[in-house]
């Protein structure tokens, strides 16, 4: 077996120094009874060429982003990755490198923490970020979690125009905590009426309202009223990012009044994989750094006078607390958080913003093209980079059909929130600069073809 | 006439090599590097985007109109930079990486190429399902393997690391507990657990009750009647446990639990003493995760992304997560909140693909057999270890151990070297420290676990050197263990100054 | 009047006012102090409630009310200089005062001399 150096020369010698015949003797604490009869239905070892055969046939089965026209969105987002992002994260050093416990041979993993860390922060907006989460839904559910210590409160509020999926993340981590978890009805059509509903519940038992922006349908919002109704109630507010890119455009939740600031980072640096592992993106402002979750790097010096930097604040986590720290996370998002620093230094602030305009750009293209298609309405007034677009035809069918013709056109809102109604003929569409005018004129005729 | 003089091609004998200071601050290899935000500014990018022109937006006049401050650098600068960096890290690909309970294995490069495959790396969760057939085959074959491995009848695969599959875990029991009209009080913890599973017990609801470690690192039945009642909802248990020894046990564990109704979760951290050998699901397991960034090779990239998909026992399985992957004619993901029993969802999506396509790139390498191999590898390696070092270092518990080895502090006593200082010290010697400290049951724990991948001159060169260091500590001179590492980019850090006033970010110097 | 608790605090009175830290023996124990988190002023606790925490670098320390009563004030200079818990522990690094509800309390808890022979047994 190729990745086994030991030879049968090597384990006998070993044998002999450990003082016993055979591997068998090894395992004498283990019953007897479970090491008899043992057998598994898999097969035998493989080659490399093999293996390859097996898994590029499994590929083969999917059809790719980048192969068809391709408008998806809904917290998973298309974006191109350059070449010298790939390289470097494949370098052994950061690839097969363990959690930097030893910050005298970490310093590498830790000073793109440290700088993952100040490009979170200025993104969002706020003092404080960590070292990442699992990726933004779970961020959700932890930071309820955190709201809850914060302001000694249970009950906390999740707009219906939060992504479905985060939702049901932050209800299942609190289900069995003694915490209230009430999430409002996805309303698509009039996203001022979902902040007016939650405006109107917050009193001095909440202790956070959760809202995503731009909103899973698409929309852009002014949530500085909301920041407002929650900090004269001693409660907190929540913003969920979904597309981290649209912070390089629309003013940054820490502008508008945010306590927290989760986001799912997979845009930048990070391919689309089916879903994971992505990168979950957590800020908050400075008076709240004790409560936060997560692994935190730390800038101090060495014996010598040295900077460095250093994994701290662990005193709030599961390894020191036990039962009474502030999370039970542990791994993070290490390498998906060091894809996201390199590309994020790769496009500096002047990348960053054209990336931001150029995906604005063509959503507003796809918005004008969605027009001209009859029955065919957009809902979303001021968007980023996604649109809710309403069909004549219930929107899973549409999508069908047009997968069919080997374009990818979005997500039907019923998929995120499958007990919820009204929802049917939705569907969710994302233009990214990945998106060509081509794309879109594909699209626009085939939408014409199925809906006709 | 020609230059026929050349240049030197032998060094001077001799030469002097200390007390230079370079103008760099940098020394040949070792070299200095500042942050992004020192080297860039906000007007550098090393991307070239197409010109998208002027054109009418919608953003609902919420421009954002500040600097963010994002520090750019050109392309060449950036590889330079992160490349640098980079050098500054240990790594599994440069040597012998004994962390305990850390697994940290080989990891091939063909795993690597095999996520990389478009129809894997480049597809949305989202898409409808006709068109991500294959990716629902990796998750259903990799799910077979693991229960066939496990011997366990369900797997969810949502959870993305071990502690989340914990959590996984342990929800889906309390839910059973609920379903059978009473969720119980308190979950018992080994005084040996990881930290993640009393933190795990707490977030389900559950007081932790901690059960002692007994002489020889184990958990036996007897005591633990003392502890269980109809109160207790579950055991969690390490097996092999953190002491890196077998719960001998283990069946008398399991049926004392079930006695009183109470469930089995097992943290399957450490499954790779045992793959290919011993069944969970034969020693009365009801429900445990397996970290694909330990076991099955997926790299830990410095701190994650991990995998932690969890297989359970008929009594539990009802309860688990959605999705759900159902196999019929086509594979479906079954999405919904409704599924009956479930307790819903725990991450946006289906879980890390990433992770899945690796991990059974690994395991269709390995093959049931090669998975064995790896395993009877592992527990030989360990044992070899503590044969080689029982005469100059303590070793905690009597072998024979499973896939790692436990010293304690007692071979330092009265000479003025730590736990830590003997760890710093062998930085100096090029390896990674052991994990050191864990477990709690005994004192100045040394935990070491050197996997399958170590060639036997490997494992050689590191005993050979250990046992140097250990002679070392005798000498009334012991400034080479207090002030280690001599030869790192670093020396100690002051996690103190780090801790009391914390500087989490970058900021600009006032001017 | 000072009064020692087997948890290693102190609690000097003042009236039905007492002022509450930990000892030298405990600062010690804990090594370098990080962070203290204190109560909010006006919240009550019962004796062996959990009211403050400290913490070092590597571990996180409970302290638990000594006494029965509200907290009436704390020491905010803790929160920006926690090393003052090592320098000082006695008197600059005081945590809090706490209005006792029920002054019979202090009778169960150690005198100077008492505690000073309870920490001997302890080394």
């Amino acid at each position: 077996m190729r990745y086994l150096p030991l030879s049968d020369t090597d384990r006998s010698e070993m044998l002999d120094t450990v003082g016993v015949a055979s591997v068998d003797d090894l395992f004498v604490d283990v019953p007897k009874s479970a090491q008899q009869g043992v057998s598994f239905d898999l097969p035998s070892h493989a080659s490399e060429m093999e293996v390859e055969k097996i898994m590029s046939s499994m590929a083969a089965k999917n059809i790719s982003a980048g192969s068809v026209p391709f408008f998806l969105g809904a917290g998973a987002y298309k974006h191109h990755v350059p070449a010298t992002v790939d390289h470097l994260i494949q370098r052994g050093e950061f690839l097969t490198a363990y959690t930097p416990y030893q910050p005298e041979i970490s310093q590498g993993t830790l000073q793109c923490l440290f700088e993952f860390q100040t490009q979170v922060a200025q993104l969002t907006g706020m003092d404080v970020a960590n070292a990442s989460l699992y990726d933004g839904s779970t961020g959700c559910g932890e930071a309820v979690l955190m709201s809850r210590r914060v302001t000694r409160r249970k009950n906390a509020f999740l707009s219906g125009n939060l992504h479905g999926h985060y939702g049901d993340v932050a209800k299942t981590l609190t289900s069995f905590t003694d915490d209230n978890v009430e999430s409002l009805s996805p309303t698509p059509h009039d996203a001022k009426a979902d902040i007016d509903a939650l405006m109107a519940l917050v009193d001095k038992d909440t202790s956070c309202v959760v809202v995503q922006n731009p909103n899973v349908f698409g929309e852009v919002l002014d949530l500085t009223p909301l920041a407002e109704k929650l900090h004269e109630n001693g409660a907190l507010l929540v913003v969920v990012v979904t597309e981290v890119i649209s912070l390089g455009a629309i003013k940054s939740p820490g502008e508008m009044g945010a306590d927290i600031v989760v986001g799912e980072g997979q845009s930048i640096g990070n391919g689309l994989n089916f879903g994971g592992p992505y990168l979950g993106l957590f800020a908050t402002r400075q008076k709240f750094l004790r409560q936060m979750p997560g692994r935190l790097c730390g800038e101090t010096e060495d014996a010598t006078g040295k900077r460095g930097y250093v994994l701290t604040l662990s005193t709030r986590e599961q390894h020191i607390r036990r039962e009474k720290a502030t999370s039970n996370i542990c791994t993070n998002s290490g390498l998906c958080a060091l894809a996201f620093t390199i590309h994020m230094t790769l496009l500096g602030e002047a990348g960053f913003r054209a990336l931001a305009k150029l995906n604005h750009k063509h959503t507003v293209d796809l918005k004008a093209a969605l027009g001209k298609v009859s029955d065919v309405e957009v809902l979303s007034n001021s968007f980023f980079n996604e649109l809710a677009v309403v069909l004549p035809q219930p929107a899973t069918e549409v999508v069908e059909a047009l997968a069919a013709k080997e374009i990818l056109a979005g997500v039907p809102a019923s998929r995120l929130f499958p007990n919820a109604d009204g929802l049917d003929n939705i569907l969710l569409m994302a233009a990214t600069e990945c998106v060509s005018e081509s794309d879109i004129a594909a699209l626009v005729t085939a939408l014409w073809e199925v809906l006709s | 006439m020609m230059n026929r003089q050349g240049r030197p091609s032998q060094p001077e004998k001799n030469a002097p090599n200390k007390g230079i200071q370079t103008s760099t601050g940098n020394y040949g290899l070792d070299i200095e590097e500042p942050l992004s935000y020192e080297l860039g500014n906000i007007h550098t990018s090393g991307v070239d985007l197409p010109s998208c022109g002027e054109f009418e937006s919608s953003l609902g006049g919420l421009e954002r109109n500040s600097d963010i401050g994002i520090a750019g650098l050109s392309e060449p600068e950036v590889l330079r930079h992160y490349t640098r960096l980079s050098r500054k890290n240990y790594a599994i690909d440069m040597g012998l990486y004994p962390l305990g309970s850390c697994t940290m294995k080989h990891n091939p490069r063909l795993n690597e190429k095999m996520a990389r495959l478009a129809g894997f790396a480049d597809i949305h969760p989202l898409q409808p399902q006709s068109t991500v057939q294959g990716a629902l085959q990796v998750m259903d074959t990799l799910s077979h393997w693991l229960k066939e491995l496990t011997g366990m009848p369900a797997v969810s695969m949502s959870p993305k690391a071990g502690a989340h599959g914990e959590l996984c875990g342990l929800m889906a029991i309390r839910a059973a507990h609920e379903a059978a009209g009473n969720p119980r009080e308190y979950v018992l913890v080994p005084e040996s657990a990881h930290g993640t599973n009393p933190a795990t017990a707490t977030l389900c609801g559950y007081k932790v009750k901690t059960i002692p470690a007994e002489a020889d690192g184990r958990v036996h039945a007897a005591l633990l009647k003392e502890y269980l009642d109809e109160n207790c909802a579950a055991i969690m248990l390490t097996n092999p446990n953190t002491c890196g020894l077998f719960e001998r046990e283990i069946i008398e564990i399991a049926d004392a639990v079930h006695e009183v109704g109470a469930l089995f979760y097992c943290d399957g951290a450490n499954f790779n003493a045992i793959m290919g050998r011993v069944r969970p699901g034969d020693l009365g397991i009801d429900a445990m995760h397996l970290n694909l960034h330990k076991t099955f090779s997926t790299p830990h990239g410095g701190g994650g992304p991990g995998s932690g998909p969890v297989v359970f026992s008929e009594r539990v399985a009802p309860y688990m997560p959605v999705p759900l992957l159902e196999n019929d004619a086509d594979l479906a993901l079954v999405e919904g909140m409704d599924v009956p029993n479930s307790i819903g969802r725990l991450t946006a999506f289906h879980g890390q693909m990433g992770m899945f396509t690796r991990a059974l790139t690994y395991m269709l390498s390995h093959g049931a057999d090669g998975l064995k191999q790896a395993s009877d590898d592992a527990v030989l390696s360990a044992n070899y270890i503590m044969a080689s070092l029982q005469d100059v270092m303590s070793v905690s518990f009597e072998g024979p151990c499973m896939h790692e080895v436990l010293f304690d502090d007692r071979f330092l006593k009265d000479r003025g070297v730590s736990t830590l200082d003997f760890a710093k010290a062998m930085i100096d010697e090029g390896f990674h420290p052991m994990t050191m400290y864990f477990p709690l049951v005994v004192h100045g724990a040394m935990l070491i676990e050197p996997t399958e991948s170590e060639s036997k001159a490997s494992l050689d060169q590191f005993i050979t050197s250990l046992r140097s260091l250990a002679e070392a500590t005798k000498q009334d001179d012991v400034t080479r263990f207090t002030g280690a590492p001599h030869f790192a980019p670093l020396q100690r850090l002051d996690e103190t100054a780090a801790a009391r006033s914390p500087i989490l970010k970058w900021t600009p110097k006032a001017e | 009047m000072i009064k020692y608790s087997e948890d290693h605090e102190w609690i000097k009175m003042d009236g039905d006012v007492g002022t509450v830290g930990i000892t030298d023996y405990a600062q010690k124990a804990l090594g370098d102090v990080v962070f203290v988190e204190l109560p909010p002023a006006g919240d009550s606790f019962a004796k062996g409630d959990e009211v403050a925490v400290v913490e070092s670098v590597k571990a996180a320390s409970e302290i638990y009310a000594p006494v029965t009563g509200e907290i009436v004030e704390i020491n905010g200079t803790l929160e920006d200089a926690p090393e003052t818990v090592n320098s000082s522990p006695m008197d600059n690094a005081w945590f809090f005062k706490i209005k006792l509800s029920d002054m019979s309390e202090l009778d169960g808890m150690l005198s100077e001399e008492d505690y000073n022979a309870f920490v001997e047994g302890l080394e």
